[in-house]
């Protein structure tokens, strides 16, 4: 044919953008499932080593599973990459979530230029990713994890299945690329089952709860897919873990031509990196960011109690939990740390070698605790990472970055008592709560809303109540869980409920009573002559206004 | 920028090639400004590149771009923008006077916010440069009154679901690959993208936005009419 094959540089730039496009994406979408609003930096001077200019982190841990599940293989006919999300409650129930889907097709594009457009092309489709990761129902859901359930991750390479998801789950395409050896498409299924019940938490409807009832799942899919506990392995005695770090590490420069137009100079080195000596320590103070690792928690399954790990846990004061979930095809987790320093309960079945792997983690993730990386080990950590940028993207920027809680959408609801919890019933948190729940509730009842303190909050309360309980006085006003704007007033130091049950039946206006109507309208049929001549004498004036209107 | 950045007036009506995506949406007074965000950063996501550095030979490198989360607060929705405070303060600047337009033309809140992408063509003395679009996008906006807080709640969430089918659609557009300027040698590099930011660089863009009355005609003409109307009295 008259079309030329695609050279071999244009074929191993091609495979080489394939692979890191393939990484790229399951750590966007890894690090949109970690419950934490994720930022980095703009960078005006490219560094060379940010995968089509975009600052997105490399979790060492996403990437090494990543690189595991693709063995070696790029996307290809029938064989996709695959994420899976899924849910993991305190009881040990498991419902998935998400299949995103890295696909490749036969339908070539052989005139496309690989070096050049391609690669724009892949960027633009990483920026749909990111948007489209916090627009499925997952997203909600991930960024209020803790303490009833955990998202997790698994990734495997080969035929797509959705069965997983429960009828009528819907899908979205993230977008498509095409290439001179296929077409890589972006896509997620997702569950809507679920999505239903969350946003439907906190209203008065009792739940549909025979919809999932296909959710009960330990592993449908038992060999299908590299199974890994989440936990490090017991036994590596040197205490490597995950190398945080290929051997070497490919950079990749990118430098486009302008003349004659499209032309691209596209450069790629092998940069070798030292790899630091894999320490415990420096691998897990990035993944302390929310990511798998196993702590056991002094809880079985069934005699969780909720109450009693609370307390305990605040203790340790760091928000990280995890699963212990040692069932052996155990999907990665990811919890997003910080929900009001409460530990999130883990159902566990002790395994061997997890003690061992506590006291080995206890002492670096003490010595890490919310204080910055030690210098040497954040550059190794960055340099590894495609940061280009170290401020915004540094751990320690990031765990910074957890902390920030917004009123509003996503504000995490500690919920004290789990009461639901110790029902059999799967997946019962996800019933709307009675009344007394949304009593303990801090949004519902927010806690800034003064008792009687002030006196004048006092002296507009006959009854001194707190004014904030759940709807209890007047019908027509309900309280729900948001928090209104410009809710707190220095003047009038009171909740817009408590405002608006004093202020709804003001006096009626002076101005309205009759004597006083009918004082005014006698003083203006008083004073009508004097404006009639007023008037008059400008009438000139106003004719010269109405012409300009015409 | 909401004034104009180009030396000319635009072209009348849309360019041959200038695609034209519209968007409508429903929301209550004080989601105005976070809606509208919502959508333009999502546009701009898509439509902005690293800085661009020219080296010799006439090949250039590109600035890596960051982004960063952005919870909303009347509204139940999280969007991704684009790390940069420039951009983010010109939005914000220009959709917080479509918000006061708004508010200011009555309780029948209705108009729209047009982002435009445009190129410019130098054009010799005396004429001016000519400003030519090649993609533009109009949010149509109807800003509705609730009469308590359960509806209020609704309506967080329901905007929430609305505006994620916005970025869905978005994101639709964005993957259809059209026409896109070529990328512009550095004489050219003005003429195509907006080079003031010093972190990242949109496509040259402008935001513009129309009040409209419930009659759907703008208001200076029902404005004309009414003093008309009641001076014939």
């Amino acid at each position: 044919a008259m079309d030329t094959d695609l050279s071999s540089q244009d074929r191993k730039d091609l495979d080489k953008f394939i692979k890191f496009f393939a990484l790229k994406t399951v750590q966007v979408i890894v690090q949109a499932r970690l419950g934490e609003k994720i930022c980095t930096r703009s960078s005006s001077s490219p560094t060379g080593s940010d995968w089509f200019n975009l600052a997105i982190k490399d979790i060492p841990e996403v990437t090494h599973e990543a690189k595991k599940a693709l063995a070696g293989q790029l996307p290809a006919v029938g064989r996709s990459m695959c994420v899976e999300i899924s849910l993991k409650t305190s009881e040990g129930d498991s419902m998935e979530l998400e299949i995103w889907c890295l696909e490749m097709n036969e339908k070539c594009d052989k005139e496309i230029k690989v070096s050049y457009t391609v690669y724009n092309r892949l960027s633009l489709l990483l920026k749909s990713l990111l948007a489209i990761t916090r627009v499925t129902p997952a997203y909600r859901l991930s960024r209020k994890q803790g303490h009833e359930y955990v998202i997790l991750y698994r990734i495997y390479f080969g035929e797509v299945q959705l069965s997983g998801l429960g009828e009528g789950f819907q899908t979205v395409r993230v977008g498509t690329v095409g290439t001179p050896v296929g077409t890589i498409t972006l896509s997620c299924a997702y569950r809507i089952n679920l999505a239903f019940m969350s946003t439907r938490q906190f209203e008065r409807t009792p739940p549909i709860m025979g919809i999932i009832i296909d959710h009960f799942v330990d592993r449908p899919y038992p060999s299908s897919s590299p199974m890994h506990p989440c936990n490090y392995r017991a036994g590596e005695d040197n205490g490597t873990v995950y190398p945080s770090v290929e051997d070497s590490q490919e950079v990749c420069t990118t430098s486009f031509s302008t003349s004659p137009p499209s032309q691209c100079v596209f450069t790629v080195t092998k940069a070798h990196f030292q790899t630091p000596p894999p320490v415990v320590t420096d691998t897990l103070k990035v993944p302390v960011m929310g990511l798998a690792f196993s702590h056991q928690l002094s809880s079985s399954r069934l005699s969780y109690q909720p109450a009693a790990l609370g307390v305990g846990s605040a203790d340790m004061g760091y928000p990280v939990v995890f699963a212990g979930g040692l069932n052996a095809a155990h999907p990665h987790q990811l919890i997003g740390p910080g929900k009001e320093g409460g530990v999130p309960p883990v159902p566990s079945q002790p395994a061997h070698g997890t003690q061992a792997d506590q006291e080995r983690m206890c002492t670096p993730l003490e010595g890490v605790h919310y204080s910055a990386a030690t210098p040497s080990s954040s550059e190794d950590t960055e340099t590894v990472s495609n940061s280009s940028d170290g401020k915004c993207g540094s751990p320690h920027d990031l765990l910074e970055t957890i902390f920030i809680r917004k009123v509003g959408a996503f504000v995490n609801k500690p919920i004290n008592q789990v009461t639901m919890a110790n029902l059999d019933i799967p997946f019962a948190m996800f019933a709307p709560k009675n009344v007394e729940l949304e009593d303990n509730d801090p949004m519902v009842n927010p806690p800034e809303s003064p008792e009687t303190e002030s006196p004048l909050h006092g002296s507009l309360h006959s009854e001194g109540s707190s004014g904030s309980s759940t709807g209890n006085t007047h019908d027509d006003f309900v309280m729900v869980d948001f928090k209104p704007a410009f809710s707190k007033d220095d003047i009038l130091p009171m909740d817009l409920g408590t405002f608006y049950r004093e202020f709804q039946n003001p006096p009626q206006l002076s101005s309205l009573s009759i004597d006083i109507g009918a004082q005014s309208m006698a003083e203006d049929l008083d004073s009508l002559p004097e404006k009639l001549a007023v008037h008059e004498k400008n009438v000139k004036e106003f004719d010269a206004f109405v012409e300009t209107l015409q | 920028p909401l004034s104009s950045r180009c030396c000319g007036p635009s072209s009348a009506g849309p360019a041959m090639n200038c695609r034209a995506e519209v968007l409508e949406v429903s929301v209550e007074g004080r989601q105005v400004e976070e809606a509208m965000l919502a959508v333009l950063h999502t546009v701009l996501l898509h439509r902005s590149t690293g800085k661009f550095h020219y080296k010799k030979e006439g090949t250039y490198s590109i600035g890596t771009v960051g982004t960063q989360d952005v919870d909303c607060d009347f509204i139940d929705f999280a969007y991704v923008r684009v790390s940069s405070e420039e951009l983010d303060r010109a939005l914000r600047k220009a959709v917080g006077e479509f918000k006061d337009a708004l508010r200011s033309s009555g309780s029948d809140g209705m108009g729209q916010i047009s982002l435009e992408f445009y190129q410019k063509k130098k054009s010799r003395w005396p004429f001016s440069d000519e400003c030519i679009p090649w993609e533009l996008w109009t949010i149509k906006v109807n800003v509705v009154n609730l009469a308590n807080e359960q509806e209020r709640q609704i309506c967080r969430e329901k905007v929430g679901e609305k505006l994620c089918e916005k970025i869905i659609n978005i994101v639709e557009v964005m993957n259809r690959h059209e026409y896109l300027p070529k990328m512009p040698t550095q004489s050219e590099v003005d003429n195509v993208f907006d080079t003031s930011l010093k972190d990242v660089q949109p496509y040259l863009y402008k935001i513009s936005y129309q009040i409209t009355d419930s009659l759907g005609t703008s208001v200076t003409t029902t404005m004309r009419r009414l003093i008309k109307d009641t001076l014939a009295l």
